[in-house]
């Protein structure tokens, strides 16, 4: 059971602002602000206006933690404010499970830089690296500051898998959950790698958008003119709770996590076969996990990365999964307004899916004017969609050959 | 403490073995190499590691990876991750497991990471800043991150089941094999796991040195002597091993030959934050480990040890299990002390070394350790093996933060 959510995303520091952004298809992509991108190809990225003291960090936090931790900290205390659990659960029952794609890549980027004398020096210098190096290289020290917030001593983790991260490892999460092993779960993903050396390994293999002149509306997921995907940064972390505890204490459930999985392409680290026979299969056996028919289907969250490859791949699964249902069903892509953060953005999606349940309105694929003819589906164009949601896929595909899929329901069904 | 209960009957049996260490390429290399005490400890030759404080490390010593692998990988892999592959290949042989003769999702897999390709990660950063972004290599996005050897074992294989990858530093090795065990339970019959690491390259070795664990002795026999008077921190290696995992009735079905044992039990448990003056959370861990595999401690015939190497550490890792064994209730032993701590690879390896002692009734030893200093807490196995009848196994890893992983293995 979802009974908290904590968000830092671009346009918006917290789960309301986050929501109104959505909700009202504003776009959250811009010329990159954080370091000089004018040398390289894409220039564009979807940033968080985060002000970590303003967001309650302090000097020794600010100083020691890398960006990806400072999100992560402040996510995970609204979640927890949200859910009211602090405190009440049992330390031995309570674990963190957080997902990352880049871990402190922000920091070791900027550290190297130092060490190396700006790359001059493959004998980096020991002198002058920060005290820090270690939190950097090993990000389950992310993990670990969670868990000392949430005074969790039960299993904590980082469960890593790319651009499928924020899926995979709510989904491990509520295993943990589901076969006892803890009562409550902080997790989700956080991503803030909006640097030189990612921006330079995406311009390498031209995944990321060149659309420079015009930031706003860089990201056009199914649209006919999309032309990759735009970088972002942010973090979703939930309080999951076992159904039991949170009934018994009286928490507010926005939704079960009812069912996930994930598989491998096995067949390419960057690229995808357009059938989407591993993405379906996913999709496929996460709906029979959470009991759910194709036709059950209020809403799905898509991964719509805005390259044309992805576009396709993830049509034809939702075809291949759910047959006639796929044209039935709305189907958004949120990264339209909030762009890709890589292992964050899919729980950022979750996130999205959850509060889609609560207040039923299904966000909109923004900047999609042009619907490419391959991508003939219920793309929930621009508008921002009234509608009840019972029922909530999300879905992923990331670099490894990944390929995920979760269920949400409406709590009423954990009930009945 | 209610844990999920595995009975035997459906404990996940490990059918393949694949290592790759610093004193032994391949598992039976490997295993005459531990049995022998031989040590793969020395000076680190990869790089200069003049004006580090530590220079002693476990190297990979005359490994080719063009000896091993497709001359279109190399370029596009680091060091942990050709090692990797190379363990994979051996492990999917010694199981005589073909992916692709199985049904298409039947065969997944799980890896532990530390801290990705960092090796091939300072390579492209120095490229970046000494020339500009454009000189980034193309396979920079997924050489470095994380789940890089899953993806690169998957696509090798034909692998298409549930994979995925865990960083809990060095308990990593063991959260793996744990949770491949859960994409059994979940459906994918057929799991490759385990851990395979490498961060021997300036930068990685810079950073690990930030740790404040390693040990500044520069004599390669006297730097690593867990739970030794003399403990100064431990020494980094690199290598790791995985393991093929196989619902017990799939293995049959298949006609899998090797039976090495079957993981019965494993725990996570994570420390109070420092300075709290609580229990630290091992005990816990082992005790939830034990109660899931359904035995009691006097059940366990040995203990592969985290043997941290830092005092501080050792204390608390002889106190526990003193306190769930007994004073020197159980053989304790360290074979890392031949290997260096692996990183992410390292419980990995330490669960494959339980297996093979099960297999042939025999405690590897510790080396080095002249001065025991839990001598009243704990049986530590000393210098030469010991043959014993073992029919279960207790690993413990520990990560730097908090993390404490505990895997029971049974014959």
């Amino acid at each position: 059971m979802v009974t908290g959510i904590g968000v830092v995303a671009p346009g918006g520091i917290g789960t309301k602002q986050y929501w109104e952004l959505l909700t009202a298809g504003r776009t959250a992509t811009r010329t990159i602000s954080q370091f000089d991108a004018s040398a390289f190809r894409s220039r564009v990225a979807a940033e968080c206006d985060f002000d970590p003291v303003a967001s309650g960090l302090s000097q020794r936090e600010i100083r020691a933690w890398d960006r990806t931790t400072q999100f992560a900290v402040v996510a995970a205390r609204e979640a927890l404010a949200d859910s009211g659990v602090l405190g009440v659960s049992d330390p031995y029952r309570t674990g963190v499970m957080v997902g990352t794609a880049c871990g402190m890549t922000q920091s070791l980027d900027h550290e190297y830089a130092v060490v190396s004398d700006e790359g001059k020096k493959w004998h980096v210098d020991d002198a002058h690296g920060s005290p820090y190096l270690y939190d950097y290289f090993a990000p389950s020290s992310m993990a670990a500051e969670l868990a000392w917030i949430v005074d969790a001593q039960g299993p904590v983790g980082v469960v890593s898998t790319g651009c499928t991260s924020g899926i995979d490892v709510l989904g491990h999460a509520a295993d943990l959950v589901a076969d006892g092993t803890a009562d409550v779960m902080l997790s989700g993903a956080s991503d803030a790698a909006i640097s030189p050396i990612t921006v330079a390994c995406f311009d390498a293999i031209r995944a990321t958008t060149p659309r420079n002149d015009d930031p706003g509306t860089a990201s056009r997921p199914f649209d006919r003119t999309r032309n990759g995907f735009a970088l972002g940064e942010g973090t979703a972390i939930l309080v999951l709770e076992e159904y039991g505890h949170a009934r018994r204490r009286g928490a507010h459930v926005y939704a079960e996590i009812s069912g996930h999985a994930t598989r491998a392409n096995a067949y390419s680290m960057t690229g995808l076969r357009a059938d989407g026979r591993e993405l379906a299969e996913a999709i496929t056996t996460a709906l029979d996990r959470a009991r759910v028919n194709p036709g059950d289907l209020d809403y799905i969250n898509a991964h719509g990365s805005s390259t044309k490859q992805n576009d396709l791949h993830e049509t034809m699964a939702y075809k291949r999964s759910l047959g006639e249902h796929a044209y039935a069903t709305p189907i958004s892509s949120i990264k339209s307004m909030i762009g890709h953060s890589l292992g964050a953005i899919c729980s950022l999606e979750v996130a999205a899916s959850v509060l889609a349940i609560e207040h039923g309105v299904i966000p909109p694929t923004a900047n999609l004017h042009e619907p490419d003819p391959d991508c003939d589906l219920d793309y929930v164009p621009v508008t921002a969609r009234e509608q009840r949601c019972d029922t909530v896929l999300s879905v992923a595909s990331g670099f490894g050959g990944f390929q995920s899929a979760i269920v949400l329901t409406a709590p009423e069904r954990a009930a009945a | 403490m209610s844990v999920n209960r595995r009975d035997g009957a459906s404990a996940p049996v490990v059918t393949g073995v694949g290592v790759v260490s610093p004193n032994g390429i391949g598992v039976e290399a490997y295993w005459k190499a531990v049995l022998a005490g031989s040590s793969g400890i020395g000076e680190i030759s990869r790089f200069d590691t003049d004006g580090y404080a530590s220079g002693i490390g476990g190297e990979i010593k005359g490994f080719d990876p063009a000896e091993h692998l497709p001359s279109r990988l190399v370029p596009q892999t680091d060091r942990m991750t050709r090692l990797a592959l190379v363990a994979a290949e051996q492990t999917l042989a010694d199981a005589d497991l073909d992916p692709r003769s199985l049904p298409d999702f039947a065969v997944g897999v799980v890896t532990a990471a530390s801290a990705g390709g960092m090796e091939f990660g300072q390579r492209e950063m120095e490229a970046l800043w000494s020339k500009g972004g454009a000189y980034v290599s193309s396979y920079q996005a997924f050489a470095w991150f994380y789940p890089v050897n899953t993806g690169q074992i998957s696509i090798r294989h034909g692998m298409r089941g549930a994979s995925s990858a865990v960083v809990t530093e060095q308990a990593g090795g063991l959260d793996a094999v744990a949770k491949a065990g859960r994409h059994i339970d979940q459906g994918t019959p057929h799991m490759l796991a385990g851990g395979v690491d490498s961060a021997l390259c300036p930068w990685g070795w810079l950073c690990m040195s930030r740790s404040g664990r390693l040990s500044t002795v520069a004599d390669p026999d006297r730097a690593y002597l867990p739970f030794d008077t003399d403990a100064s921190g431990h020494v980094p290696g690199e290598g790791g091993a995985l393991l093929v995992l196989e619902d017990p009735e799939a293995a049959e079905r298949r006609g899998a030959r090797k039976r090495y044992g079957a993981v019965v039990g494993h725990a996570s448990t994570f420390d109070p934050r420092p300075g709290s003056g609580r229990e630290p959370g091992l005990r816990r861990a082992i005790e939830a480990a034990l109660d899931q595999a359904r035995v009691g401690a006097g059940d366990i015939d040995v203990v592969f040890a985290d043997a941290s190497g830092v005092p501080d550490l050792d204390r608390q890792e002889a106190e526990a299990l003193a306190a769930v064994f007994g004073p020197r209730g159980v053989p304790v032993t360290a074979p890392k002390s031949m290997t260096g701590r692996l990183l992410a690879g390292g419980a990995s390896l330490d669960l494959a070394t339980a297996l093979l002692a099960l297999r042939d009734e025999v405690v590897p030893p510790t080396v080095n350790v002249t001065s025991p200093a839990y001598g009243d807490l704990i049986d530590l196995v000393l210098d030469q093996p010991r043959e014993c009848s073992l029919t279960y196994a207790l690993v413990v890893a520990r990560g730097y933060g908090g993390f404490n992983s505990v895997m029971v293995v049974r014959r």
